[in-house]
């Protein structure tokens, strides 16, 4: 019923790959961040949150410029990528997985940072009285029971990945087949006349995708739910 | 030998504790609610670490303020059952009971399985369990962690009366089976007499009193602590002889026998046995022609300075080697006509049926925790 077009295809895979990478990258780094913000208090807490949340109230345009300044080939952090490993993310999909990123880590780190403080640490006062050292404990304590708030954090960044645009086009430019995500070829299709019929089979693609997920994420997160409230 | 020397300031409240307890036997910190008891036991767990102080278990030191010595509660080895059990749900009752377990020895899992009655629960999941499976489980859960002291921190409070009754003949069974020092918070007196050789008495984050269930609970000065209302002496018998005719049991204790209804256990078994002051009965002269069968001949020992219509006397119904205290509470008015004062001799009679199922107490530790205060 559906036959995709090579453009379409190629921009739907390049989404899922730039969301699963943003995704897999961002991970460690917000439960690290969540962390150190639901369990540490040190100079500067209020100053992370409000980094971390930054870029949700941004505008999208602005994160893309400030990446472009910061991680373009002359920009010094890109420029010191490039000089010692060799490795650009200027117009290429690491620069998207990296700008989506970016836009996806408040949406992430805030998700494990709300389950991160519903762990009972009671019980993992428990854990420790049973001879567990702190690094056990949170492997088999804390991490298991924030497991629905780290699948919800994966699903909202990845959704967000998917769905990033300012951020992107800024950042990274609008390249058929190396930047160009699904709202990239989406919004390139309304730029030219006859454009609409495309436009709208990206549009039915990316409802596809949206709702994949969340069924997905739902089912998943009964699970682990169930789980940790110990019935069977 | 468990020595405690803590100070620690939480909020408002400071606690300042200094006990030695034996380690051997059940010791209960006994105290209202708020008087400290969990702070103690959270020290010596070490999830709360006290300003100054000083915490030694069996010769080792857990806590040295001024050595600097703070070592980390995974690595003190002590068992800790929580009131609301903590069991991790996302493991099932077996994982649970294996968390802590410090060697793979099927042995001794089947036999924990076994005393605490856990068999049919292992594949569970601690969400489906009641109330006492739950502490059950947790109380394993702790042993198989081979602990050198077990901590219980109100672990019935938060069942019901049957649950509790399902527990308590367990924790006792621990006593027997297991050589784990158990240190017991409560603020219930019934479970402190059926379970605790040696008392501590908690009051505003400072010990009141240590020494033995016995000694204790018979000063009338502790009253305020032991509980004015539930007032009684408890005094340790052994069971002499039964009475298959009338069904009713002989405990004998120095001085003195007591009839109580039947009880199922071997001849020569040690019980302990609480009587509450306002069951006794005093007459001036011996009594005759009553339906009461425990009667004494014994001495007043001390009068409590009360002001209202009641008052509480102390009475020695033991011998002069070896004395046995029990208290008395009688109308002033009572006091007046039968013109007692210290020393005064006096009958002191109790109903059967008003005493209460005597629980093993072997009292071992108690001495111990007595001389070394």
């Amino acid at each position: 019923m559906l036959t995709l077009t090579p453009v379409e295809t190629a921009a739907l895979l390049l989404s899922l790959w730039v969301g699963l990478a943003s995704m897999l990258f961002s991970l460690p780094l917000a439960l690290a961040v969540a962390w150190l913000l639901a369990r540490r208090r040190f100079v500067g807490h209020q100053l992370l949150n409000g980094l971390v949340h930054l870029p949700l109230v941004l505008p999208p345009v602005v994160v893309g410029f400030a990446l472009l300044v910061l991680f373009g080939r002359h920009g010094p952090i890109g420029a010191w990528l490039y000089d010692t490993f060799g490795f650009t993310v200027a117009f290429n999909w690491k620069g998207a997985a990296l700008a989506s990123a970016v836009m996806g880590f408040p949406l992430m780190a805030r998700a494990m940072r709300l389950s991160l403080e519903g762990v009972d640490r009671r019980l993992e006062a428990a854990a420790r009285t049973l001879g567990a050292s702190r690094w056990r404990v949170f492997w088999t304590i804390t991490l298991p029971l924030m497991a629905p708030g780290i699948l919800t954090g994966a699903i909202l960044g990845f959704a967000r990945s998917v769905g990033e645009f300012g951020a992107t086009i800024t950042f990274v430019s609008n390249i058929p087949g190396e930047t160009q995500t699904l709202p990239l070829a989406l919004y390139a299709f309304t730029q030219v006349p006859g454009g609409d019929p495309p436009a709208f089979r990206l549009c039915v693609i990316a409802v596809i995708v949206a709702m994949t997920a969340l069924l997905a994420s739902e089912i998943v997160a009964r699970r682990l739910d169930k789980r940790i409230r110990g019935v069977q | 030998m468990i020595e405690i020397d803590v100070e620690a300031t939480l909020g408002d409240f400071a606690l300042a504790a200094k006990f030695v307890a034996p380690s051997a036997g059940i010791t209960a910190l006994f105290g209202r609610s708020g008087a400290g008891k969990t702070s103690i036991v959270n020290a010596l767990a070490g999830l709360l670490t006290p300003s100054r102080g000083k915490i030694v278990v069996r010769d080792e030191i857990l806590f040295d303020s001024a050595r600097r010595i703070n070592m980390p509660p995974n690595r003190r080895r002590l068992g800790y059952i929580f009131q609301e059990g903590r069991l991790f749900p996302h493991y099932s009752v077996k994982g649970n009971l294996l968390y802590g377990a410090k060697r793979n020895d099927a042995a001794s899992f089947d036999r924990i399985v076994a005393l605490l009655g856990l068999g049919e629960l292992l594949r569970r999941r601690p969400g489906d369990l009641s109330g006492g499976e739950k502490q059950r489980v947790a109380i394993g859960r702790a042993i198989l962690a081979e602990p050198r002291l077990l901590l219980m921190d109100e672990p019935l409070a938060a069942l019901d009366a049957a649950r509790k009754e399902e527990i308590l003949p367990f924790i006792a069974a621990l006593r027997g089976a297991l050589d784990i020092p158990v240190v017991y918070v409560s603020h219930a007196m019934d479970e402190v007499i059926r379970l605790a050789d040696a008392l501590v008495l908690v009051d505003g984050g400072k010990i009141a009193a240590t020494g033995t269930v016995e000694e204790l609970t018979s000063r009338i000065d502790l009253r305020p602590l032991t509980g004015r209302f539930e007032a009684g002496a408890v005094i340790r018998t052994v069971l002499r002889g039964h009475d298959k005719v009338y069904g009713l049991s002989e405990l004998a204790f120095p001085g003195g026998r007591l009839r109580v209804p039947h009880i199922d256990l071997p001849l020569g078994t040690p019980l302990r046995l609480r009587i509450h002051a306002r069951d006794v009965v005093l007459a001036s002269a011996p009594p005759s022609g009553l339906s009461i069968r425990n009667a004494f001949a014994g001495r007043v020992v001390e009068i409590s300075p009360d002001k209202g219509p009641l008052v509480d006397l102390r009475l020695d119904i033991g011998t002069p080697a070896e004395p046995v205290m029990l208290w008395a509470r009688i109308t002033q008015r009572a006091l007046a006509d039968l013109r007692l004062v210290v020393g005064s001799p006096v009958h002191a009679m109790v109903k059967t049926v008003a005493l209460e199922r005597p629980s093993p107490g072997t009292g071992r530790g108690i001495s111990e925790a007595h001389e070394a205060v």
